[in-house]
């Protein structure tokens, strides 16, 4: 008999969701404000206790379950915790967004918490299928999710195309996953890796085509799931279509997820094979960030900006994973939480602009550091961090991420990383230029309520301490990912 | 204090920043007075470095050492400490610092902010200067650079000219595009060193020490190829030609507290980076490209002064002065030569405070007359008699008159340069004396001779701007005067900086 003791913490969010549902039917309801307040409130007070129940009741040991399918072990506890927070988040920031804009928000919320948990388990799983499954429970939350804003054409349309496009990438990567399990025999990562470096050219033989087109297939559906290019090309539709929150919510949690997956695939079936992966991982890497970047000069929208400027983000956070080496996966988890705390900053503010004035374009932002000096303030460092500044989250993070590069013998792509990062700059500037230089098109002043504005003000401060003072997560990094195979010890 | 000095002078602006947050915006005259008072503890903490640098200790060339761990993991500490050049740097933002804060005073606009991001700059600059780590050089560089663009694009004043016009966005863009284009190539630079010598560590102490050690971890075709980039990287924010296009667009646009940081200090943090950086870590990528830079510092000498010579603009004319001059500290770092490098350092020194009051006091007569065009304004000094002594001392400064810092520094860089590469020398004294036509026209033109009806009515400094053109004007006397103690702080380091060439 398995111990399901170790599953405590999916058990407690899947309570949590069925209570946020019944909640939202079975109380008779006086106001929709309450309604409203009353479910967020539950749904991110409840992600926040089970994140802070399931660290203080962490196991020391890596513990697996069903032989090697669920990891209980350092990394996946501190992607679910993770997951968890950028629930909480993105439920606290939206409520505002989701009063004005969402007629049922128990479903929303709900869903919120079942996606969550999915990400958990994408980030927990040790074998291709529990994976597969894990990446559907959670894009299944958010396919209903993109399109849950009934009436409005572009959500609908954003669905459509995210559902089609995410099926396809799904059946790719399940026929990768067929194809691997008939060439290898083995579907564990930790069982796949002797047979896998083996066929991939180790010890003399010819690297085994079939063995390579299952790795193909497989990562062509994980870069979809990540928006690399050139499978990227929905993300621009559906984040500028999907509700603003969910917008956030895709552009944080499933990249988090997913390169949970990748990590732990990576360091445990590739690691012997590394050198095989390093130059293709290296190229997309380059041509993802050099894309996004240059794509994201040009756009008017503010959503489709972020998009565009989460792929290249993506493409940076590929250069750190390429290396492989300790230090670049301490490095790709920094940066992947000091990413969440400022997109999802960013995104408050933009989902304020959204409710107060109903714009979603950059010119929107036009002087709002004289309507919403706080507003403005927390954009401008969210935009500074992405660029990669000090005293921000992005600084050191991104720095870290580069080191590793060089590190790993891959000079060129730091070059290519730091001239994007450079390039990027240019167009966060643009919405600086709006929000401090330009005089007020519009006259609204934008503020959140105040239960919204405290997770803005939580997520600038994370920012910044991410910045000055990142010793503190970074020792809790270090000891996670000493939990994956080759950094054991 | 002496333990935590260091530290004052990186937290005490970045805290007063922090509580300038949380004032209410509506509370100017607290904003101001807290800034000032900061300012002036910066001062005087400033001051209690420099002098309380022990010139003749035989110990370590770097004094006040602090080490905090920060990211053992990848060998990122926070480490301050001091040595001969970077103390003369902080007592020079000190003196800068105080008197730009008071010349902010007359910001009407938001002042909140425009004292929240001047003090992020300050923090910056000392940081930079005062920071032994790598990793917090580089943190701080870029934190200077930061705040520039929302100083100018906010704060700034475009202009139109008769054949263009330089809007403040463009100016403030173009500066900061193009330094944090130059300080890619840092970051490409301080990667490199740190794989390269494969310690784990970004203390520049340490990282000294293995690279002079007898293992040479850094090959000469590795310091060949990455010394220009460090050389481009920090060069172009000392205005290294052909890149110093941004500095007279960013001084024109740029309020005039905001110039008087950028020209007098924030320039400086190049130099100090190609001293601290490249020439301590890359010593034999420097040996290659001295000569190279030697060249260019010279042809920034005179081709600054040549463009000067053509402006009527007095901001453009000082911004143009700026790229000249700086060319003498890139002259002085090139010629790698003791006295030379030591003539280096204090020009830097005797360019920050001399264009602080330059802005100073053209900011001032701006306020007054709303134009800056010298083919306007004539014989102000019959009316603004203090202005004219200021601007004309300084002036005489900045063409080398003996009895002034300028002349002290100057000629140590000539010699430096004549004992290396006599012809250039003598270029560089053409550039002296073409700076000496400019200024003297400038001076003729706007101070003497008969004034303009327009301007009879003008009223001389207040008060408070002439406190700050005598304190400005105080370091130039005494180091043209008496350059000694000066020298003698600077010496022992570049001595041990030149002892790690060979």
């Amino acid at each position: 008999m398995p111990n399901f003791g170790l599953l405590i913490t999916e058990f407690l969010i899947a309570g949590l969701g069925f209570v946020v549902l019944i909640a939202d039917f079975s109380i008779p309801w006086r106001s929709r404000r309450a309604h409203n307040l009353t479910l967020a409130l539950l749904a991110s007070i409840g992600l926040i206790f089970i994140a802070i129940y399931s660290f203080a009741n962490r196991s020391v040991d890596p513990e697996h379950l069903y032989e090697q399918l669920i990891f209980v072990d350092g990394f996946s506890l501190i992607f679910k915790i993770l997951a968890m927070g950028i629930g909480a988040a993105v439920t606290l920031i939206s409520i505002d967004y989701v009063y004005r804009k969402i007629r049922n928000p128990g479903e929303f919320y709900a869903l919120i918490i079942f996606a969550v948990l999915g990400a958990d388990l994408v980030a927990s799983s040790g074998e291709l299928l529990t994976a597969y499954i894990s990446i559907e429970v959670m894009a299944f939350c958010l396919y209903v999710l993109v399109a849950i804003s009934r009436g409005d054409g572009r959500s609908a349309e954003a669905a459509v195309k995210y559902i089609l496009l995410g099926s396809l990438s799904s059946a790719l990567m399940l026929l990768g996953i067929a194809i691997l399990f008939g060439a290898i025999g083995e579907t564990t990562f930790r069982y796949m890796e002797s047979v896998m470096s083996a066929l991939l050219g180790g010890s003399g033989n010819d690297p085994s085509m079939t063995v390579i087109l299952g790795l193909a297939l497989f990562f062509a559906g994980i870069g979809f799931k990540l928006s690399l290019v050139p499978f990227h090309l929905w993300a621009p539709d559906v984040y500028e279509g999907a509700p603003t929150p969910i917008t956030a919510f895709i552009a944080v949690l499933s990249k988090a997820a997913v390169i949970a997956l990748l990590i732990r695939f990576l360091a445990e079936a590739g690691y012997r094979s590394m050198d095989d992966w390093q130059l293709p991982l290296a190229i997309l890497a380059a041509g993802t960030m050099t894309i996004g970047t240059l794509t994201a000069l040009v756009q008017q929208n503010i959503k489709r900006l972020f998009a565009y400027s989460s792929i290249a983000q993506v493409g940076f956070i590929l250069v750190g994973l390429i290396s492989l080496n300790e230090n670049g996966v301490n490095a790709v988890i920094l940066h992947m939480c000091g990413y969440a705390v400022t997109n999802l900053a960013a995104f408050s503010v933009i989902m304020a602009i959204e409710v107060g004035q109903g714009d979603e374009s950059i010119e929107g932002f036009s002087g709002l550091a004289s309507r919403s000096p706080f507003m403005a303030m927390v954009m401008a460092s969210s935009l500074f961090s992405l660029a990669g500044l000090p005293i921000y989250a992005g600084f050191v993070t991104k720095f870290l991420l580069f080191t590793s590069a060089v590190q790993a013998g891959l000079t060129w792509l730091m070059v290519v990383a730091v001239v994007n990062s450079l390039i990027s700059l240019y167009y966060y500037i643009r919405i600086i230029k709006q929000m401090y230089v330009h005089e007020a098109v519009n006259s609204v002043r934008v503020s959140p309520s105040i239960v919204a504005s405290i997770p803005i003000w939580l997520l600038f401060i994370g920012m910044v301490l991410i910045g000055i003072y990142p010793l503190p997560l970074m020792t809790a990094i270090d000891s996670a990912t000493n939990a994956l195979g080759p950094f054991l010890g | 204090m002496d333990r935590y000095i260091l530290e004052i002078l990186i937290f005490l602006p970045a805290l007063t920043a922090a509580l300038l947050m949380v004032t209410p915006a509506a509370w100017v005259m607290a904003i101001r007075w807290v800034s000032i008072s900061a300012g002036a503890l910066l001062m005087f903490a400033s001051a209690y470095v420099f002098i309380g640098f022990d010139q003749n200790s035989s110990a370590d060339d770097f004094q006040f050492v602090k080490e905090y761990e920060w990211l053992e993991s990848v060998g990122i500490g926070f480490s301050l400490g001091v040595d001969g050049i970077a103390a003369l740097m902080v007592l020079l933002t000190g003196i800068v610092s105080v008197t730009g804060l008071v010349v902010a005073t007359n910001v009407v606009k938001q002042p909140k902010n425009y004292y929240i991001l001047l003090f992020a700059l300050i923090a910056g600059v000392y940081g930079t200067f005062v920071s032994i780590d790598l990793f917090f050089f580089f943190f701080f560089y870029e934190l200077a650079i930061v705040p520039m663009y929302l100083l100018i694009a906010v704060w700034g004043s475009s202009s139109k000219f008769k054949n263009f016009s330089r809007t403040k966005e463009y100016s403030a863009l173009k500066l900061v595009l193009m330094i944090v284009a130059a300080s890619v190539l840092v970051w490409i630079g301080v990667i490199t060193i740190y794989v390269q010598t494969g310690s784990l560590t970004f203390n520049m102490l340490e990282l000294r020490e293995l690279i002079q050690s007898s293992d040479a971890p850094l090959s000469k075709d590795f310091q060949n190829i990455v010394f220009p980039l460090m050389m481009i990287g920090f060069g172009l924010l000392a205005g290294l030609w052909p890149f110093h296009t941004w500095s007279p667009d960013g001084h024109v646009a740029a309020p005039t507290s905001v110039s008087m940081l950028h020209a007098g200090v924030l320039m400086k943090l190049g130099a100090f980076g190609i001293i601290r950086v490249g020439m301590t870590l890359l010593p034999e990528g420097f040996e290659t490209w001295s000569l190279a830079l030697l060249i260019l510092g010279t042809i920034n000498v005179v081709y600054g002064a040549v463009s000067a010579l053509s402006q009527t603009d007095l901001k453009y004319v000082i911004g143009y002065s700026s790229v000249s001059h700086m060319g003498y500290v890139l002259m002085g770092i090139g010629t790698v030569d003791i006295i030379g490098l030591t003539g280096a350092s204090l020009q830097m020194f005797s360019h920050g405070v001399m264009t602080a009051l330059f802005f100073a006091i053209v900011g001032a007569i701006y306020e007054r007359t709303h134009t800056r065009d010298t083919l306007v304004l004539n014989g102000l000094s019959a009316r603004m008699g203090w202005a004219s002594g200021f601007f004309i001392v300084a002036g005489l400064a900045s063409l080398g008159l003996p009895g002034l810092s300028g002349f002290v520094s100057e000629l140590l860089v000539f010699i430096g340069t004549f004992r290396t590469e006599p012809i250039l020398g003598v270029l560089g004294i053409i550039g002296a004396a073409i700076t000496a036509t400019y200024i003297l026209r400038l001076i003729g033109r706007v101070f003497f001779g008969p004034i303009d009806p327009k301007w009879e009515s003008l009223k001389d400094l207040s008060p408070k701007e002439f406190g700050v053109g005598a304190f400005l004007l105080t370091p130039i006397v005494v180091v043209g005067i008496f350059p000694a103690p000066f020298l003698d702080v600077i010496r022992p380091s570049v001595d041990v900086i030149l002892r790690g060439m060979s």
